[in-house]
C-alpha cells in the first residue's frame, strides 16, 4: 500500500480535500477517490476524451493528470455544468438535437464543447470539428454533435444579445 | 393511405436524457457497492501455448490480494453442448474463453482472476503468478488456418461438412452450402459475361467508447447479484448460471447504463470470474477491462477472405452468381459466415445461385457480433463487381442494381422468400436524391453507390405497464437501451394509450422484475420490445374501456376511445378521469405484453460516397455521404438518422483504417485507440440520411429495425469512389493510404 498524499482543490466551486495516492490520475481520483463517476474512462490513456475536464480554463484528459496535481487547481467536471437544475444551453442541445445515442461519451464532449464555446461564441464547422477531435464518438458519427454545439452558440449568443 | 399518429414521427426528448447529459447515469464502471473489491484479468501473452503449470501461490501473498482463480475453480461439470443465445455450443469452448484451460489460445485470452483492495494492488499481484507456457506455432487467417498442416487450436474439433459430421480434424468447424438453380450450368453455358474477384477484410473491433465492466456479490443466501454493462442482462444471467453450474433462479442480473455494444457487449467475460472471486471472498468484486484488454481480449468481428463470381446478360441482367466466404471465427467457432452467405446476394433475384460459407478458427479472440455481423464483409465484395459490371456494360450503377433488385417473392439461395421488402424503393430514392444528382468535378474525386440488405431478428420480449391514479404510466422492460430506446418503445404504448409520451415513465428492470427480454442487438428493441409494448398498452387499454363502461353505466363493446377520451352514449371520460377512479371500479390496472416474433422483416440500405484521393500519400478523404435506409416506419426519425450516421461511419472507418494490425507471432501490435483509428469529427462530413418507409407487415406499426443494414453498404460504396476517382479497384479493407499508394502505383 503506497502512503498517500493529502489535494487541496476546487471542483465545481467547491472547494475540496482528498487523499490519493501519487501514482492515481486525476479521473481515478475524481471516479474512485471522490465518487463523482461523471467524468468516464474509455481508455485511460488520452486518447477517447470521454475523462476531459476543465483544469484552470483548459480541457485536459484527466486520465493524464495526477491527482496531486490538482492541488490548488480549479477544475470543473460535468457535474459542475448546469446550474442547480437548469441544463447548460450546451446540454439542452445535446438532447433536442439527440447528440448521444449511449451517452458514455457526452461528458466529454459537452464540457470540451463549453470550452470552446467560453472563448469563441460562434465557431465555424470545421473549428468545431477540430476542437472535438479528441473526443471520440463510436455511436452518432459526429454530425448530431456538431449541430447541437452550432444550435447551443446560437441560443448563447441569443441570451447575450 | 398513411396513418395519422400522434406520438409516432414525433422527436421528443428522451427519459433517461437527462442524466446523461449531466454525469449522473450510472455506466458499468460507476456502480459501487460498499465493502467491494477490485479485479485484475491475467490475460495470455501468447496467441497459442499450452498451459503447462499455473502457480499463483507467491501473488497470493501478495499485501492485499483477497482471491486468485483460474479455469480450475470452475465446477468440474463433465462438457456437454450448450445453447447461450448464440447457437450450441460445447459448455468447454463457452467456459475456456472466459479462463483458459489446458491452452490459450489467442493473446489476451484470460488466465486468471485476482481480488484485491484495489485495482493497482491487483495488478501487481498478476506480475507474480507463475504461469508456465510451451508457445505453440500459430494460425491468424482463414486461408493459412484451411490449409493442411496449418497448427491446430482444438485437437477435438472436428469439421463438419455440409451437413454431415466428419472425423476430420482441422480448424474449419464448418463447411456450408446454399444453392438455388444451377450456377455451374448457367455459367457452363458460356453466353454470360463473367466478372469475379477475391477479397480480403481485416478484423475490426466493434470499438465502443465503454470497456466491459462487471459488478458481482455472491450472496450469503447463495443469490449471485450482478451488476454489468450488456446488450442482454437475461443472456448474461443464463450464461452465468450455465458456467457456474446454478440454477437460473439463484442468478439476477441488473444491467446499467451501457456505453455502446454493436453486438460486442452480448458475450459474457468478466461476470463469471467475478463471480468466482466473490465466492471466495464474500465480498462484491468489480472487474474492469482496460482499452488494451478490450482489443485483445474481447470479441472483434471476423476478418475474412470471400471470392465472388457474377455472370449477366449483355443487357444487364444477372443470371448467375457463385460466392465463398471463408470467416474467421477467431479462437472458438460460431464466426458470423451463416449471415455473411444468407446476405451476399439478397438485394439481388438471382435465379442461379450458389454459396459456400466456411467457418475456420484462427488465433485471434473469439469474435462477437457487429452490427449486420458477416453482412458487411459480404457485401464489399459483391457490390464492389456489381460496380465493375455496370461500369463495364456502361449502366447507371444504380439502374443496373433496379433491373435486378429483389422484390416481395424473391427467393433468396438459402431458401426463404422475401416479404414486402424497400430494395427498389431504398434504390429510388437514391436515385432521386439531391447527392446522386448533384455533380462532382476535380481531380480524383470519385463517388461510389453500393447497397446492402440485414435481416433484423425478432426473439422475445416483455412489457408491463401499470396505470398511475394521475393518468400517467409505468412502462416496465428488459430491454438495455443503448440508444434511446427507453423512449421510441414509450412513443407506441403512448401512441396506443392515446396520451403523450411524456406520461410514460419507462424503466429497465433486472431479470427477476420482467418476463423475458433477448438482447439489444439484431435491430430488434425498437421491433420487439416495441411490440410487446403495443401489446401491453392494448391490454390496459381494454381494461380501460371497461372501467370507463362501469364509469358511464354502458358495456365495454360500446366504448370507443381516441386521443385518451374515452366516448360512450354521448358522454365521455379522459384517460385521467378514469385512472383517477381506479380504486372504485375495481383496483389497480396492469398490461402486459410477451412477443416472440420468429422472424422481424429485413431492411436494405444504400450508401453514396464522394471521395478524394490525395495522389501524394493515398490517404482518401470523404467530401460527402449519404445514407439512405428502409425504416419501415420512423418511430422516432432523430434516433433513426443518427442509427444510421453511428452505422455509416463505422463502415467509413472499417472501409478507411480500422484493422487488427497482428505480428506473425499473433500479437495485436495497435491495440490503443491511438493506434486503432476510428473516424473522429474531423475525419468527416455531415451524413445526410434518407429515410424510406415501407412497412413492416410483421409489425402493428409497420416498423423495421434500423440499426444494423446501415453499416452494410459504406466500405463498398467508399471502395467504389475510390476507384472512380483513381481508376484502380481495391480488393482488401481497410483502404488505408498505403494501400491506395500501393494500388495506384506510387
Ligand atoms: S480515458 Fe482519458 S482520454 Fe480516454
Ligand atoms: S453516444 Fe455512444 S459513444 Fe458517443
Amino acid at each position: 500500500m503506497q502512503n498517500k498524499v493529502q489535494v487541496h482543490t476546487t471542483i465545481n466551486g467547491e472547494e475540496v480535500d482528498f487523499l490519493c495516492e501519487p501514482r492515481q490520475s486525476l479521473l481515478e481520483c475524481l471516479r474512485d477517490n471522490l465518487n463523482q463517476t461523471g467524468t468516464k474512462e474509455g481508455c485511460n490513456d488520452g486518447n477517447c476524451g470521454a475523462c476531459t475536464v476543465n483544469l484552470d480554463g483548459r480541457i485536459v484528459t484527466s486520465c493524464l493528470v495526477l491527482g496531486v496535481e490538482a492541488e490548488g487547481r480549479q477544475i470543473t467536471t460535468i457535474e459542475g455544468i448546469a446550474k442547480g437544475n437548469q441544463l447548460h444551453p450546451l446540454q439542452r442541445a445535446f438532447l433536442e438535437e439527440a447528440a448521444l445515442q449511449c451517452g458514455i461519451c457526452t461528458p466529454g464532449f459537452i464540457v470540451a464543447a463549453k470550452a470552446l464555446l467560453d472563448h469563441e461564441p460562434n465557431p465555424s464547422e470545421d473549428r468545431i470539428r477540430w476542437w472535438l477531435a479528441n473526443n471520440l464518438c463510436r455511436c452518432t458519427g459526429y454530425d448530431k454533435i456538431i449541430r447541437a454545439v452550432q444550435k447551443a452558440a446560437a441560443v448563447l449568443q441569443e441570451a447575450k444579445a | 393511405m398513411s396513418t395519422q399518429y400522434n406520438v409516432l414521427g414525433t422527436r421528443p426528448i428522451r427519459h433517461d436524457g437527462a442524466d446523461k447529459v449531466t454525469g449522473r447515469a450510472i455506466y458499468g464502471a460507476d456502480f459501487h457497492l460498499a465493502g467491494m473489491l477490485h479485479g485484475f484479468v491475467l490475460r495470455s501473452p501468447h496467441a497459442h501455448a499450452r498451459i503447462k503449470r499455473i502457480d499463483t501461490s507467491k501473488a497470493a501473498q501478495y499485501p492485499g490480494v483477497k482471491a486468485i482463480v483460474t479455469a480450475d475453480d470452475f465446477p468440474q461439470t463433465p462438457d456437454r453442448i450448450v445453447d447461450l443465445g448464440e447457437g450450441p455450443t460445447p459448455l468447454s469452448y463457452a467456459r475456456g474463453n472466459v479462463l483458459a484451460k489446458g491452452k490459450v489460445l489467442y493473446q489476451g485470452h484470460a488466465v486468471a482472476g485476482i481480488a484485491a483492495i484495489n485495482a493497482h494492488v491487483a495488478e501487481e499481484a498478476a506480475k507474480l503468478i507463475e504461469v508456465e507456457y510451451e508457445p505453440l506455432p500459430c494460425v491468424l487467417t482463414a486461408p493459412d488456418a484451411m490449409k493442411d498442416g496449418a497448427p491446430i487450436l482444438h485437437e477435438d474439433l472436428k469439421t463438419t461438412e455440409l451437413g454431415e459430421k466428419t472425423d476430420r480434424v482441422s480448424n474449419v468447424s464448418t463447411h456450408f452450402r446454399h444453392v438455388l438453380g444451377n450456377s455451374d450450368e448457367r455459367f457452363a453455358k458460356g453466353d454470360l459475361r463473367v466478372f469475379e474477384g477475391e477479397f480480403d477484410t481485416a478484423t475490426v473491433h466493434q470499438g465502443y467508447i465503454e470497456p466491459h465492466a462487471a459488478t458481482v456479490l455472491w450472496n450469503n443466501d447463495g443469490r449471485v447479484l450482478v451488476w454489468c454493462s450488456t446488450q442482454g442482462a437475461f443472456v448474461v444471467r443464463d450464461v452465468t448460471a450455465v458456467l457456474l453450474d446454478v440454477p437460473v433462479q439463484q442468478v439476477r442480473v441488473t444491467p446499467t447504463e451501457i456505453g455502446g455494444g454493436f453486438g460486442g457487449k452480448i458475450p459474457v467475460y468478466l461476470e463469471p470470474v467475478a463471480a468466482l472471486l466473490s465466492k471466495k471472498t464474500g465480498r462484491p468484486v468489480k472487474l474492469l477491462m482496460s482499452r488494451r484488454d478490450v482489443f485483445e481480449g474481447s470479441g472483434p468481428t471476423p476478418g475474412s477472405h470471400i471470392k465472388v463470381k457474377i455472370g449477366v446478360t449483355p443487357e444487364g441482367r444477372i443470371e448467375a452468381a457463385q460466392a465463398s466466404l471463408a470467416y474467421e471465427a477467431g479462437a472458438y467457432p460460431g464466426a458470423m459466415v451463416g449471415p455473411g452467405t444468407m446476405c451476399i446476394f439478397a438485394a439481388y433475384d438471382i435465379p442461379n445461385v450458389t454459396i459456400d460459407g466456411y467457418d475456420v478458427v484462427v488465433n485471434k479472440p473469439s469474435t462477437a457480433a457487429y452490427r449486420a455481423p458477416g453482412a458487411t464483409n459480404a457485401a464489399f465484395a459483391a457490390e464492389t463487381i456489381v460496380d465493375e459490371i455496370a461500369e463495364t456494360l456502361g449502366l447507371d450503377p444504380i439502374e443496373l442494381r433496379l433491373k435486378n433488385a429483389s422484390k416481395e417473392g424473391t427467393r433468396r439461395a438459402d431458401g426463404p422468400k422475401f416479404r414486402r421488402i424497400g430494395c427498389i424503393e431504398v434504390l429510388e430514392a437514391m436515385k432521386a436524391s439531391a447527392h446522386y444528382n448533384a455533380p462532382l468535378a476535380g481531380p480524383n474525386r470519385g463517388r461510389g453507390i453500393a447497397i446492402g440488405f440485414w435481416f433484423n431478428a425478432g426473439l422475445p420480449s416483455s412489457v408491463n405497464i401499470s396505470v398511475t391514479n394521475d393518468g400517467s404510466v409505468n412502462l416496465v422492460e428488459g430491454s438495455t437501451d443503448i440508444g434511446g430506446t427507453r423512449t421510441s418503445i414509450a412513443m407506441q404504448a403512448a401512441e396506443v394509450l392515446g396520451i403523450p409520451v411524456e406520461r410514460v415513465n419507462p424503466t429497465v428492470v433486472d431479470t427477476d422484475s420482467v418476463g423475458f427480454t433477448h438482447v439489444t442487438g439484431g435491430s430488434r428493441t425498437t421491433f420487439a420490445t416495441g411490440y410487446a409494448a403495443y401489446e401491453a398498452a392494448q391490454d390496459v387499454m381494454r381494461q380501460m374501456k371497461e372501467r370507463a363502461a362501469k364509469l358511464m353505466e354502458t358495456d365495454a363493446a360500446s366504448v370507443t376511445a381516441d386521443k385518451g377520451v374515452f366516448t360512450a352514449n354521448g358522454k365521455s371520460l379522459t384517460f385521467a378521469e378514469i385512472a383517477a377512479k381506479l380504486d372504485a371500479t375495481g383496483g389497480p390496472i396492469t398490461g402486459r405484453g410477451a412477443v416472440n416474433p420468429k422472424s422481424a422483416g429485413g431492411s436494405f440500405s444504400g450508401a453514396i460516397a464522394d471521395v478524394e484521393v490525395d495522389p501524394e500519400t493515398g490517404r482518401t478523404q470523404i467530401l460527402r455521404f449519404t445514407s439512405i435506409q428502409d425504416a419501415g416506419k420512423a418511430i422516432h426519425p432523430s434516433y433513426v438518422e443518427g442509427q444510421m450516421q453511428g452505422g455509416s461511419v463505422q463502415g467509413i472507418g472499417w472501409a478507411l483504417n480500422e484493422e487488427y494490425y497482428m505480428s506473425d507471432q499473433g500479437r495485436m501490435m495497435n491495440s490503443s485507440l491511438l493506434d486503432y483509428r476510428m473516424p473522429t469529427a474531423l475525419d468527416l462530413p455531415m451524413i445526410e440520411t434518407i429515410i424510406v418507409e415501407v412497412a413492416n407487415p410483421l409489425h402493428p406499426f409497420g416498423v423495421r429495425g434500423v440499426g444494423e443494414a446501415n453499416i452494410v453498404p459504406p466500405p463498398a460504396a467508399v471502395a467504389n469512389a475510390i476507384y472512380h476517382a483513381k481508376g484502380v479497384r481495391m480488393r482488401r479493407l481497410p483502404m488505408k493510404p498505403s494501400a491506395v499508394m500501393e494500388a495506384i502505383g506510387m
